[in-house]
C-alpha cells in the first residue's frame, strides 16, 4: 500500500535494493514493475531500455542532475530516506521538480512516517512508501497537517506574500 | 512592532495542535522517543537532567508588555517562578513537564509568540541588533527583514532536517551588536552608492568545539534577493554538509572543507535557478512588514535634559547607572534603557514572574509598552524619554535590575551549565555567582571599565567563551570539574578568538585567576585603554607569566555548593509511557 494523490492504494512496484554481494553491474533486475537503484540504472542502461515500465530511486547522497537525460524513461521516481533525520531527499525532491522539471511520480521510500510527509509533500513528492510497521492511514493524516504556509516550494509557487492579502497593520 | 495576520494566528494555531497530537501519541507509545525527539526538540523542548526545557523564541528579542506577562504567567503556572533569558534573545524554562507543553504552547500562540524551531537541525530563532531601529549608528532597521525572514525560516519544508543546527544574525548599524561574524549566515543591511538596501553576507562563522569566524561571501545582496539568496546556501549546505560526525556538521566545517571560492560557486549556480523568481521579496511585501516597525509617536523633546544634568550631580548611584546602563538613542531627549539581569547572586539572566510582570509594567510606563532581550542577556527599553531617567531607576533599582554593569566584569554572559544541562561539563552559574561576589565593588568595576567575560560548562560554547575578552571554559578532568581560561577573544566588528592562557584550574582557584589578569590589565594600560586593547598590545605573555608565576591559592571554604542550584527532586519521572 501507498499514498498517492492523497489516497491509500495497492501498489505493485517493488524495489531493488543491492545486498551486500550485489553490484550495479551483476544484480539481476527481477522482472515486473520494478525501482532500481541510479547505479543499477547507469551500469544495465541498455537492457532496462526495453522495459515497458521501470522506475529508478536515488540515494540520499545521489544527485537529481544523473537523471536529466533520462526522464522520460520513468514510470516512477523515488527518493530513498534511509534515516527520517536525514533531509537531503528533500533537496533531491526539490531539484527533481524545479530544475528538472519532472511531472511524473515522485515517491519517498525508506524511513517515511506521518510526521514528514507534510515537508515531503510540499518540496514535490506526491507518492509516499510509509515506513511497513507504522499504520498508514495514520500517515495520510500527516499530509494536512497545516493549511497555509509562508514558502514558495513545489506545492505551491509562490510565497504566501505573494498567494494572499495578507494583513497590514490597522 | 509586528502583528499577526490571521495566516500568521492559523499557522501557529495549527502547529500548537500538531504537537499536541504528537505528544499524545508519544504518551500513548505510537511514538518511540527517537521518533519523537526531533520532534520536541523542533517545538523547543529539551531534556535536561532534572525536567523538561522549554525554549520559548523571542523572535528577534522583540517582546510587548502583553507577552512579557504571559512569560511570567507560564512561569508562575507551569514552573518555578522564573525564566532564563538567553544568549539567543530567547527565554527558557527549566522545570516543565511534558503533558503541559501543548497548553503552554497554546498560552503561547494566544500573545503571538511561539517555540517554534529553537532548537533541532533547523533554522533557529534569528536574532538582531537589540537596539534596532532606534542606534543612532543605524544605516538600515533590520527588524521588517528580520520579520520577513522569520517567516521564510518558519517550517520551511526543505530545510527541516539539516545535517545541524542553524543560527542567523542580522543587524543594521555602523557596530555590529548581534555579532553576525559568529553565526552560520551574519547579515550586514548596508546601502550602496546608490543608497539602495542590500545584505553584506557572512558564512560559516560560529562557535562550539571548532570556533571559526565568518567569511564575506557576498558583499552586496540586494534586499529583494535575500529570501532566494539565502535559501541557495542553506540548500548546499544540506546536499553537501557532513552528516558522518555530529562535530563536523556545522556549516562553517563545509566552508572551510571546500573552501570559500568552491562554496560561493555552488550557492551561485544554485542561485541561477531561483534569482528573480517568486522567492523575490516584493516592495508591497516589505512596505507591508516595515509599517509595522514604524518609529512610535516621539514627542518633540530637547538634545539634553536640564533636569537630568542635576540629577546626574546629587547621585552618584544614579550616575553610575547612567553612565553604564543608559545608551543614545537617534530621537531628541530619548535613550535606550538596558534593565540589567546581573545582579550579583543571581545566576545571569534569570528574573521572576514578578521582575517579568514589573518589566511589562515599566515598558507600559515609559517605553510605548514594548522591550528588547540582549544576546548579553539583559533586557532593554528602548523608548524612555530622558525626564523619565531618574524615575525609571528607582523603580527598577528596588525590582533589582538597576545593577550599573551593563559592558563591566560582572555583566557575565553564561550558559546553564552543569546545574541544568546534561552536555556540561562543569558548572558556571554557581562560578559565575563566584565571580561576581568577588568584584561586586561598583567602583572597582567602573575602574576596570568596558569587559567581557564569557563562561560556558562544555566546549559547545553557549556561554560564547571564545570571543569574551575573558573566556572560561568548563573541562572535565577525571570527574572534577576545571575551568579553562582565555584571553583576547571579542564579538562585534573586530571580532576575534581568545587563546587559552594555560593549564586549567579549579572552582575555588578561578576567581584568583581573574583578579591576576585585572592587575596585569591596571599595571600596563594606558589612560582609557579597555582591557581587549591592552590585550592585543601587549600580548599574552605577560598575562600568562603572572597568572602562573606563583601558586594560585584556592579562595577558602569555596567549593561552589554554597552557589548552587538546589536541584530538588523532580516529582514526576521525565517520560514514562502511559503516564
Amino acid at each position: 500500500m501507498v499514498i498517492k494523490n492523497k489516497t491509500i492504494t495497492n501498489d505493485d512496484w517493488n524495489v531493488l535494493r543491492l545486498g551486500g554481494q550485489d553490484t550495479p553491474e551483476s544484480v539481476v533486475v527481477p522482472p515486473g514493475k520494478v525501482i532500481v537503484p541510479l547505479k543499477v540504472w547507469q551500469a544495465q542502461r541498455d537492457a532496462l531500455h526495453e522495459r515497458a515500465e521501470l522506475g529508478v530511486w536515488l540515494a540520499s547522497d545521489e544527485r537529481a542532475e544523473d537523471l536529466r537525460d533520462d526522464l522520460d524513461k520513468f514510470s516512477v521516481i523515488a527518493v530513498d530516506f534511509p534515516k527520517f533525520a536525514d533531509g537531503r531527499g528533500y533537496s533531491i525532491a526539490r531539484h527533481v521538480r524545479a530544475r528538472l522539471g519532472y511531472r511524473g511520480e515522485l515517491r519517498a521510500i525508506g524511513d517515511v512516517l506521518r510526521d514528514q510527509i507534510f515537508y515531503m509533500q510540499r518540496v514535490g513528492f506526491d507518492a509516499f512508501a510509509a515506513r511497513a510497521d507504522k499504520d498508514i492511514g495514520e500517515a495520510l493524516k500527516g499530509l494536512s497537517d497545516f493549511t497555509f504556509t509562508y514558502q514558495a516550494s513545489s506545492d505551491e509557487k509562490l510565497p504566501l506574500f505573494r498567494r494572499i492579502q495578507r494583513g497590514s497593520r490597522s | 512592532m509586528y502583528r499577526y495576520d490571521q495566516f500568521d494566528h492559523q499557522i501557529t494555531a495549527e502547529r500548537v495542535s500538531q504537537f499536541r497530537d504528537q505528544v499524545r501519541r508519544r504518551l500513548s507509545g505510537e511514538l518511540t522517543e527517537e521518533e519523537f525527539r526531533i520532534l520536541r526538540l523542533q517545538n523547543g523542548l529539551y531534556m535536561q537532567i532534572h525536567a523538561y526545557m522549554l525554549r520559548v523564541a523571542v523572535p528577534y528579542g522583540l517582546l510587548n508588555a502583553a507577552q512579557m506577562r504571559t512569560l511570567a504567567t507560564i512561569a508562575r503556572k507551569y514552573d518555578r517562578g522564573y525564566g532564563h533569558f538567553s544568549t539567543r534573545q530567547n527565554v527558557q524554562f527549566n522545570w516543565i513537564k511534558l503533558q503541559d507543553t501543548p497548553d503552554i504552547l497554546a498560552d503561547l500562540a494566544g500573545v503571538e509568540m511561539h517555540a517554534n524551531q529553537t532548537s533541532g537541525n533547523c533554522i533557529r530563532n534569528l536574532t538582531c541588533d537589540e537596539f534596532a531601529g532606534v542606534a543612532r549608528d543605524e544605516i538600515v532597521d533590520p527588524r521588517p527583514y528580520a520579520e520577513i525572514l522569520r517567516q521564510w525560516s518558519t517550517f520551511h519544508p526543505e530545510f527541516a532536517y539539516l545535517p545541524r543546527k542553524f543560527k542567523i544574525a542580522i543587524t543594521g548599524a555602523t557596530e555590529d551588536r548581534a555579532a553576525i561574524a559568529v553565526h552560520d549566515i551574519g547579515l550586514a543591511a548596508v546601502k550602496n552608492a546608490q543608497g539602495e538596501v542590500g545584505f553584506r553576507v557572512l558564512v560559516g562563522g560560529g562557535l562550539g568545539r571548532t570556533p571559526v569566524i565568518g567569511t564575506e561571501i557576498c558583499d552586496f545582496v540586494p534586499w529583494q534577493h535575500a529570501i532566494s539568496y539565502l535559501e541557495s546556501i542553506v540548500r548546499v549546505y544540506n546536499e553537501y554538509g557532513r552528516r558522518d560526525n555530529l562535530y563536523k556538521a556545522r556549516i562553517k566545517i563545509l566552508v572551510k572543507a571546500v573552501g570559500i571560492e568552491e562554496f560561493r560557486r555552488r550557492v551561485e549556480a544554485d542561485w541561477r535557478y531561483t534569482k528573480d523568481g517568486p522567492c523575490t521579496i516584493t516592495v508591497e511585501e516589505l512596505n507591508r512588514v516595515s509599517a509595522f516597525f514604524t518609529a512610535p509617536d516621539y514627542e518633540q523633546l530637547p538634545e539634553h535634559d536640564a533636569a537630568v544634568a542635576a540629577q546626574l550631580c546629587d547621585s552618584r548611584a544614579f550616575s553610575n547607572w547612567v553612565q553604564r546602563n543608559v545608551k543614545p538613542h537617534k530621537a531628541p531627549g530619548y535613550a535606550a534603557v538596558v534593565l540589567s539581569l546581573k545582579k550579583t547572586g543571581i545566576a545571569p539572566g534569570d528574573a521572576t514572574a514578578k521582575q517579568m510582570d514589573a518589566a511589562a509594567e515599566l515598558a507600559e510606563r515609559f517605553s510605548f509598552g514594548e522591550l528588547r532581550v540582549t544576546h548579553m542577556q539583559n533586557l532593554v527599553l528602548a523608548d524612555v524619554r530622558q525626564t523619565d531617567l531618574f524615575d525609571l531607576w528607582q523603580a527598577a533599582r528596588e525590582l533589582g535590575m538597576a545593577t550599573p554593569n551593563i559592558g563591566l566584569l560582572t555583566d557575565i554572559i553564561c550558559c546553564p551549565g552543569g546545574d541544568f544541562c546534561s552536555l556540561a561539563n562543569a558548572r558556571s552559574i554557581p562560578l559565575a555567582k563566584a565571580i561576581a561576589e568577588r568584584f561586586d565593588n561598583i567602583d572597582f568595576q567602573h575602574d576596570i571599565g568596558e569587559i567581557e567575560l564569557n563562561m560556558s560548562g562544555c566546549m559547545n560554547a553557549c556561554g560564547h567563551h571564545h570571543v569574551g575578552h575573558i573566556g572560561i571554559l568548563g573541562v572535565d578532568k577525571d570527574g572534577e570539574e576545571w575551568y579553562q581560561v582565555s584571553i583576547g577573544g571579542a564579538q562585534g566588528n573586530d571580532s576575534s578568538l581568545g587563546k587559552v592562557i594555560g593549564p586549567s584550574f579549579t572552582f575555588a582557584q578561578t576567581p584568583e585567576v581573574i583578579a591576576r589578569l585585572l592587575q596585569v590589565y591596571v599595571r600596563e594600560r594606558f589612560a582609557d585603554e579597555r582591557f581587549i586593547d591592552t590585550v592585543r598590545r601587549i600580548g599574552h605573555t605577560p598575562f600568562k607569566e603572572y597568572v602562573y608565576a606563583s601558586p594560585v591559592e584556592a579562595a577558602e571554604g569555596l567549593t561552589g555548593e554554597e552557589y548552587a542550584l538546589l536541584a530538588a527532586p523532580y516529582d514526576t519521572p521525565l517520560y514514562s509511557a502511559g503516564v
